[in-house]
């Protein structure tokens, strides 16, 4: 299986490519557009700095080169959500051009995908087709929304690694704060160009472009069902046609889209509206500095930095907010492990049970970071403390102030603690007896017992220790 | 490189122009007539370096992410041949299942 | 129009005339002239009554802008038409077109809006050729305009309408726009001063677009006044156009010099072939002698791709053309007929739609951006006219300020007289280059040749529209004054 993937990327700005309206989702239909994209006659496009800025990030992010100049391109064919008749893309002079992506961290080249380009685009309206009998509904607002295209060399072989490559992709994207990235909402769209090569062939089959996937697992199983065709034609002599196929999700087939009687000729030519567009070392040199940490240096310094598994980097860092959570908790004095296991714990199940992002999760890590040096310190217990946070993670109270509410605090003081020992020393004479005469077995028997007569609230180290000063004197 | 009935044809599809059949063989006529004129061109020597013919201009041509929307003095509805509910009407596709939403 | 565009702002501001007087006696003209769709077929849109309101509203508060700054309303109360392809809120803007036959754009050109900002009322909207294609006004789907000065005869075009009403003194001042000469060439044929500003030097917001890297909105004047105190309102940058100049316009107004002193005055000897009639080479002469004579150094200068403009304008106008009429699909806006399905629709509202010529080129624009022929046509043409371009480029750079050349081989032809579509070309064979060069021109009336009128034509580096003036105000000046 030799695979290529062209992904198409919403870019968060705040308005649209080339007029100020509003790129913000589920307006009324039609409520977000102006001369510029309802393509009035007489309207002219003005590109939005901001979109070139993600755009140049984005490119950097994935090792391209970012070139000084590029050009927009008209791209012309009739569709009706297009308003203008031509989509304002780049051709021949993209932004930016040779860049790699890592399927693994430290990988060889062979585990890395080369990326061909990533170039500026506006994205087309929207069409519905069954709301209306007998008519198509034409919605704009989405006309002239920012996009980048990144289009990969055809370096992927499995479906898995067309999976891996996306999703790091997708993290990519959402660490430099590009796009939300969000496949399911429509701001990343994949097109999947496969081919299939006999084992010792040199030379690339036959491609078709698989398109209409709207999830990454749906990537990976239609390039598995396409993969699978191919090679069923294959093995029966016959020849795969160039084509563009539909992934149906619902009943896991490909199918050729309906042939279009006319072959596409989009008669690409550079815009005249727009002059060539022409960044300066300096601005690039900003736009490069300003990248934050991307994820593969990220997992690699927690590994190094805090000492962690590979595995907890790899979890820690799924998203730049987790990523920037947990450190913020081992900068309040936790110990990376420790607060690792409750980031990885804790936390993640609660984001999962709750439905949300770590950002609306109402305990903040400086919190957090408060309850793990309770813990610590034994101001309260382990089990205590996960209820502790379960309150915290709701309210957003301090830890200190839900303890003390709910008598959650662990008592170490030895008087108090002694007095436990001594009652229930008292009510089993028996096991006492045993216990002070010299069997050792029985200490975690009757720490039990003190920490239920205790309500749980007793620190069981120092039961432990009054414990054993008792057998010791 | 004469233009043909065929080539015409094909130009006018891809322009979404219907060309009265009758009508064909004169534009096909007028069209040769008019590139003629071009093939001088062709004997002219250009290089990369005598540019691409774009105008210079001056103008940066960026604007910052921000409002106001350009607003319209005349509600949609007062231009568009059909509307209903806020959208543009058009007569349903007949490829849309093979597009779904999206355009090519 | 008796009195100048500046006299009319004068007596408006200074409350000796009041603006609906103004108004009432464009109307009154129009009426004699016959500017209507059975006479000269001038006026495509207008609404009189509105105008008037608008003037009274004017005079209901007059004054206040003129004590608070005298320069804030340089056209105050100064009527002008502007071409049908330049956008409205308040007058349909058809292009001379079917498929625009009563769309009412929602928003202002900006150069719209800077009039009004002036002062100016915006009187009618003018006949064109559709979609400024053509090179006569007999393109309009609306009729033929009709020459003023001899109403068998073309106006010349494509901004023929506004050509004709400032021609007929109807108004002092009125836009038009160019692509490929529409208004220096009208404006030759008419008797008038026409005006195509450096491109990126007037916003191209809210022109509807027929050639993007050609097109200019223009002006024409009955004086060189006129036409500069237009231009002066109109010029300038513009956030909503990509490709328009941040350098700020000079004060055209000041370009009235006595002496040409340390002008240098260029004659490209491509714009007097041999095939040239003698007589407007007489007239381009004349003019030549009466610069000289205020002081101008005149020499020889040679611009040696001229004659390949014409081909390269008709591979670049139709190409950008054929993309920007894809807009006009039945969607959004304007005329929708029905077929069978979408693509019937599209196709029966093009078709339908456009006119002939329109079609034509549309035709030849698609097929020279192809597959397999862009890089013979557009790529070889966008090449030379970088060649174009630099031929200029280096005559300015050798010390030539302004080229004076004729503005069109002929004088204004007779209705009907020219039905090759490539004869028709020729007639934008001088004006064209600056247009494909991007840089300013004008056209100032010279003299008649069996009474029709014959325009020279100034070209300058550019953003140098001023140096233009020095040499049009002084040339129109020497020939008032008679003196050679
Ligand atoms: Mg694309
Ligand atoms: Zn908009």
């Amino acid at each position: 299986m030799v695979v290529g993937l062209e992904v198409h990327v919403h870019l968060l700005t705040k308005t649209k490519l080339f007029c100020p309206c509003s790129t913000e989702f589920g307006a009324t239909p039609n409520a977000n557009t102006c001369p510029v994209c309802l393509a009035l006659p007489g309207a002219l496009p003005v590109l939005n700095e901001a979109a070139v800025r993600l755009a140049a990030r984005a490119a950097y992010a994935l090792g391209c080169t970012v070139h000084e100049d590029s050009v927009f391109a008209r791209k012309n064919y009739f569709y009706p959500d297009l308003p203008k008749g031509y989509q304002i893309s780049q051709f021949d002079r993209p932004l930016a051009t040779d860049g790699r992506l890592a399927l693994e961290d430290g990988a060889d080249e062979a585990r890395s995908v080369r990326i061909h380009r990533v170039h500026m685009e506006e994205d087309a309206g929207k069409s519905v087709h069954d709301r209306y009998a007998g008519s198509t509904a034409i919605d704009l607002n989405r006309s002239g929304t920012p996009l980048i295209e990144i289009v990969s060399e055809p370096d992927l072989r499995s479906a898995a690694d067309a999976g891996a490559f996306l999703r790091r992709l997708k993290q990519i994207l959402e660490y430099t704060e590009v796009s939300d990235a969000n496949m399911e909402e429509g701001s990343l769209r994949v097109d999947a160009n496969i081919s299939t090569r006999g084992p010792g062939a040199s030379t690339l089959g036959t491609k078709t472009e698989i398109k209409n996937m709207n999830s990454f697992s749906g990537v990976e199983r239609a390039l598995e069902v396409e993969f699978a065709r191919q090679c069923a034609l294959l093995e029966r002599g016959e020849r795969v046609v160039q084509q563009t196929m539909l992934w149906d999700a619902g009943s896991g087939t490909v199918r050729p889209a309906r042939s279009k009687e006319e072959s596409h000729d989009y008669r690409y030519f550079p815009e005249p509206d727009l002059p060539p567009l022409r960044l300066t070392r300096e601005w690039l040199a900003s736009v490069r500095t300003d990248l934050p940490e991307l994820p593969a240096a990220r997992r690699q310094r927690f590994v190094e930095s805090f000492s962690l598994p590979a595995y907890d980097a790899d979890v820690l860092t799924a998203t730049r907010d987790l990523a920037d959570y947990f450190e913020a908790v081992v900068a309040s004095g936790a110990e990376a492990k420790v607060a690792a296991n409750w980031v990885m714990g804790e936390v993640l199940a609660r984001l999962k049970d709750a439905g949300i992002g770590i950002r609306e999760l109402a305990a903040r890590p400086a919190q957090l970071g408060v309850l793990l040096a309770m813990v610590r310190d034994g101001a309260v217990s382990h089990s205590a403390a996960k209820a502790i946070f379960a309150q915290m993670a709701k309210t957003g109270e301090d830890p200190a102030v839900i303890a003390d509410r709910e008598g959650l605090r662990q008592v170490g003081d030895d008087s108090q603690l002694s007095a436990w020992i001594d009652g229930v020393l008292a009510a089993h004479p028996d096991e006492a007896g045993r216990f002070l005469a010299g069997e050792k077995k029985l200490q975690g028997v009757l720490v039990g017992m003190v920490m239920k007569a205790s309500g749980g609230k007793a620190d069981p180290k120092k039961v432990n220790q009054l414990l054993a000063g008792r057998v010791a004197t | 490189m004469a233009v043909s009935e065929f080539d015409v044809r094909h130009v006018a599809q891809l322009a979404r122009l219907a060309i009265d059949p009758a009508r064909l063989p004169s534009l096909v006529q007028e069209l040769n007539g008019i590139l003629g004129h071009m093939e001088a061109l062709g004997a002219v020597e250009t290089s990369p370096e005598t540019g691409d013919g774009r105008l210079e201009t001056t103008a940066a041509g960026l604007r910052s992410d921000e409002g106001p929307p350009i607003p319209l003095a005349a509600a949609r509805e007062t231009f568009a041949p059909q509307m209903a509910d806020g959208f543009f009407l058009v007569p349903r596709l007949a490829t849309h299942e093979d597009l779904g939403s999206r355009s090519p | 129009m008796s009195l100048s565009a500046r006299e009319t702002a004068d007596g408006v501001r200074s409350g000796q005339r009041t603006t609906r007087s103004v108004v009432e006696e464009v109307f009154r003209r129009a009426d004699e002239v016959g500017a209507g769709k059975d006479g000269l077929n001038i006026v495509l849109h207008e609404d009189r009554e509105a105008s008037l309101r608008e003037a009274d509203l004017r005079d209901g508060k007059s004054g206040a802008s003129y004590l608070v700054n005298p320069n804030a309303r340089p056209l105050k109360g100064v009527p002008v038409y502007v071409k049908d392809n330049i956008a409205t809120t308040t007058l349909r803007t058809t292009c001379g077109s079917r498929i625009l036959a009563d769309y009412v754009s929602p928003y202002d050109a900006t150069v719209v809006a800077r009039l009004r900002k002036a002062g100016a009322l915006i009187v009618g909207k003018t006949n064109m050729d559709e979609f400024a294609m053509g090179s006569s006004t007999e393109n309009s789907a609306y009729g033929p305009t009709k020459n003023p000065i001899d109403p068998t005869r073309v106006p010349g075009g494509s901004s023929g309408g506004s050509a004709a009403a400032v021609a007929s003194g109807m108004v002092r001042i009125a836009l038009g726009s160019e692509t490929g000469g529409s208004v220096r060439q009208p404006a030759s044929f008419c008797g008038i001063v026409g005006v195509k500003p450096t491109y990126g030097r007037v916003s191209r917001y809210g022109l509807v677009a027929f050639a993007s890297s050609l097109d200019q909105v223009g002006v024409f004047g009955r004086t060189v006044d006129d036409a500069a105190l237009g231009l002066q309102a109109i010029a300038g940058p513009d956030p909503r156009d990509a490709t328009s100049s941040p350098i700020e316009p000079q004060a055209y107004h000041a370009a009235q010099h006595d002496s040409l002193e340390g002008l240098v005055i260029g004659r490209p000897r491509e714009y007097f072939p041999d095939s040239l009639d003698p007589r407007i080479r007489d007239i381009c002469d004349q003019a030549i002698e009466r610069l000289k004579s205020l002081g101008a150094e005149v020499c020889d200068v040679s611009l040696p791709h001229t004659s390949l403009a014409i081909p390269v304008y008709y591979i670049v106008a139709p190409a950008e053309a054929s993309s920007n009429l894809a807009r006009f699909d039945g969607v959004r806006y304007g005329l929708r007929l029905s077929g069978d399905g979408l693509e019937g629709m599209y196709e029966a509202t093009r078709s339908n739609g456009f006119g002939p010529e329109v079609t034509r080129r549309i035709l030849l624009g698609t097929y020279v951006l192809s597959a397999g022929y862009y890089d013979a046509y557009y790529r070889k043409a966008m090449a030379i006219r970088g060649l174009i371009r630099r031929d200029f480029e280096q005559v300015f750079a050798a010390g030539v300020h302004v080229l004076l050349t004729p503005t069109a081989p002929t004088t204004a032809f007779k209705l009907g007289a020219i039905s090759d579509p490539y004869e028709m070309y020729m007639s934008d064979i001088f004006t064209a280059t600056a247009n494909l060069a991007g840089i300013p021109g004008m056209s100032v009336p010279a003299g008649a040749v069996e009474g029709l009128p014959v325009g020279v034509q100034f070209l300058a580096s550019h953003f140098d529209e001023y140096r233009m003036f020095v040499a049009a105000y002084a040339l129109e000046r020497a020939i008032a004054g008679g003196a050679v």
